[in-house]
């Protein structure tokens, strides 16, 4: 596999004279794969109050990866993503593109700061970032004339919220993955 | 392209790039719901994610066959109790085609032409319902068959209890189906108690169907059961719609405003039944208006 291989060789690049915590530059096909399963993970079907409780995984992977590698996350890809999201969801066409353009221009102005912080302490700021996303989908819902959801539609910005930190944790697991056997 | 430091490759700033997307964004929305110049952009986009639907519904596919598994051990019960059903059904299928040969029979003793035969059933294909939506705000749901299976669009698609909604979106191997709980969705429907015809709207929220524009004395009550009236040719006439349950009378207002809640629920069940309905031309088309007329 050409990719894993041009990770590996990056990694133990670095880890001759760099120490752990320096900028891995993530495997494209991590970010292809974890961006296609959250899409998968946004389309199970469900009802009701899961439905409501399941946060935008599409929104968690784009933040990650815009706020940890903001070289690879365009918001190009954002926004067919967003595109993919409005038809599977049988919405307006653009209002998800929109939504997760501002979350990644959002990410990108603030991941500067994001990182100083670990991931537990970042959960609450992508909250309110999931947060400012939801509101735009609802406005763009609503000046398009449907009538405003009840409160319990945002509760998936906070549950958002809640999985960043095992989110992140995974995906940086996930990366990681290569140079551990050959650092032993 | 690592080589290059990223610090030095900056393109425009990402205010520059969000600006671009989103009037970008605004122009599709406006496309969209406005002109709809590019109507294939959206099954293309939906063929694309078709096969991520569909591995999305998996585990509901391994659900539904635990059920299966389970609901096994208890055929023979529910076999007896279909039965029963099928019988008691079939007596009222019976009486039905007694009482329309008696209808007839009558019609023609008054010298009224015939109903307009609108042929209802002739094919009803069941669906899974593959996705609903997350949002609230967009009453529509996502079937599993598609223009493959024969799906045309504005077909009527009902459940068990009554009208679901009706086919708007066509795609190869799913579609999407408008429930009658959007704001721009209209039914022609009757009260069943009195024959009063009318039109159910939809109001946007997601128990709730409203009739509009009936004067403040009309005659209808609470829990009445309005049925499809079979008039503008998408609906079978006589399917359940809404029972209503509250009656809003404001003086200072000309209409009541009258709010029923929908009978069927496409958030009850996973399957519906797709209905494709073909309107035979009624033979003499200037005695349509006595039909009208002669009705009830």
């Amino acid at each position: 596999m050409n990719p894993e291989r041009t990770n590996q060789s990056n990694s133990t690049k670095k880890e001759n004279y760099l120490g752990q915590d320096v900028y891995v530059p993530a495997n494209n096909w991590l970010i292809a794969g974890s961006l296609v399963a959250a899409l998968i993970l946004n389309f199970i079907p469900l009802q009701d109050d899961f439905l409501m409780l399941r946060p935008d995984f599409i929104a968690l992977a784009i933040a990650y990866w815009s706020v940890n590698h903001p070289q690879k996350m365009g918001m190009g890809i954002a926004f067919g993503l967003g595109l993919m999201m409005d038809v599977g969801n049988a919405g307006i066409l653009g209002q998800y593109a929109l939504a997760y353009c501002v979350v990644v221009y959002l990410t990108l102005v603030f991941g500067r700061r994001l990182r100083l912080f670990n991931a537990l302490q970042q959960a609450p700021q992508i909250g309110f970032t999931f947060f400012i996303m939801q509101s735009i989908i609802v406005l763009i819902a609503l000046s398009n004339g449907a009538s405003p959801p009840d409160w319990s539609y945002f509760l998936a910005s906070a549950t958002g919220a809640l999985l960043w930190a095992p989110a992140s944790f995974v995906l940086m697991r996930l990366q990681k993955q290569k140079p551990d056997p050959d650092a032993l | 392209m690592e080589t290059v430091p990223p610090f030095f490759r900056h393109g425009p700033g990402p205010f520059a790039r969000l600006f671009v997307f989103a009037l970008l964004s605004c122009i599709l929305i406006a496309e969209d719901t406005r002109f709809k110049y590019f109507p294939h952009l959206r099954q293309s986009i939906g063929v694309i994610i078709f096969p991520l639907q569909r591995i999305a519904y998996f585990p509901a596919d391994i659900v539904d066959s635990i059920e299966k598994f389970i609901a096994s051990f208890y055929l023979l019960e529910e076999n007896e109790k279909l039965r029963q059903l099928y019988l008691e059904s079939r007596e009222q299928l019976l009486t039905l085609h007694a009482l329309g040969s008696e209808n007839n029979h009558l019609r023609n003793l008054l010298g009224a032409v015939r109903q307009i035969e609108t042929q209802t059933k002739t094919k009803a294909v069941l669906a899974d319902i593959l996705y609903t939506p997350r949002d609230p705000f967009n009453h529509k749901i996502t079937l599993n068959k598609g223009s493959r299976h024969h799906i045309e669009l504005g077909q009527a698609v009902i459940d068990d209890k009554g009208i679901v909604g009706q086919i708007t979106q066509l795609y190869p191997w799913s579609s999407e189906v408008t429930l009658i709980t959007d704001k721009d969705h209209l039914v022609p429907v009757q009260v069943l108690r009195n024959g009063i015809r009318s039109i159910v709207t939809g109001t946007g929220k997601n128990n709730e169907l409203a009739l509009r524009f009936l004067s403040l004395n009309t005659d209808v009550q609470r829990d009445d059961l309005l049925v499809t009236s079979g008039i503008g040719g998408v609906y079978p006439p006589g399917i359940p719609v809404a029972i209503v349950q509250r009656i809003e009378q404001d003086s200072g207002d000309d209409f009541a405003l009258i709010i029923g809640t929908p009978v069927a629920g496409a958030d009850r069940n996973k399957q519906v039944l797709v209905l494709s309905l073909i309107p035979t031309e009624p033979t003499d088309s200037s005695e349509t208006p006595v039909i009208e007329s002669g009705k009830n």
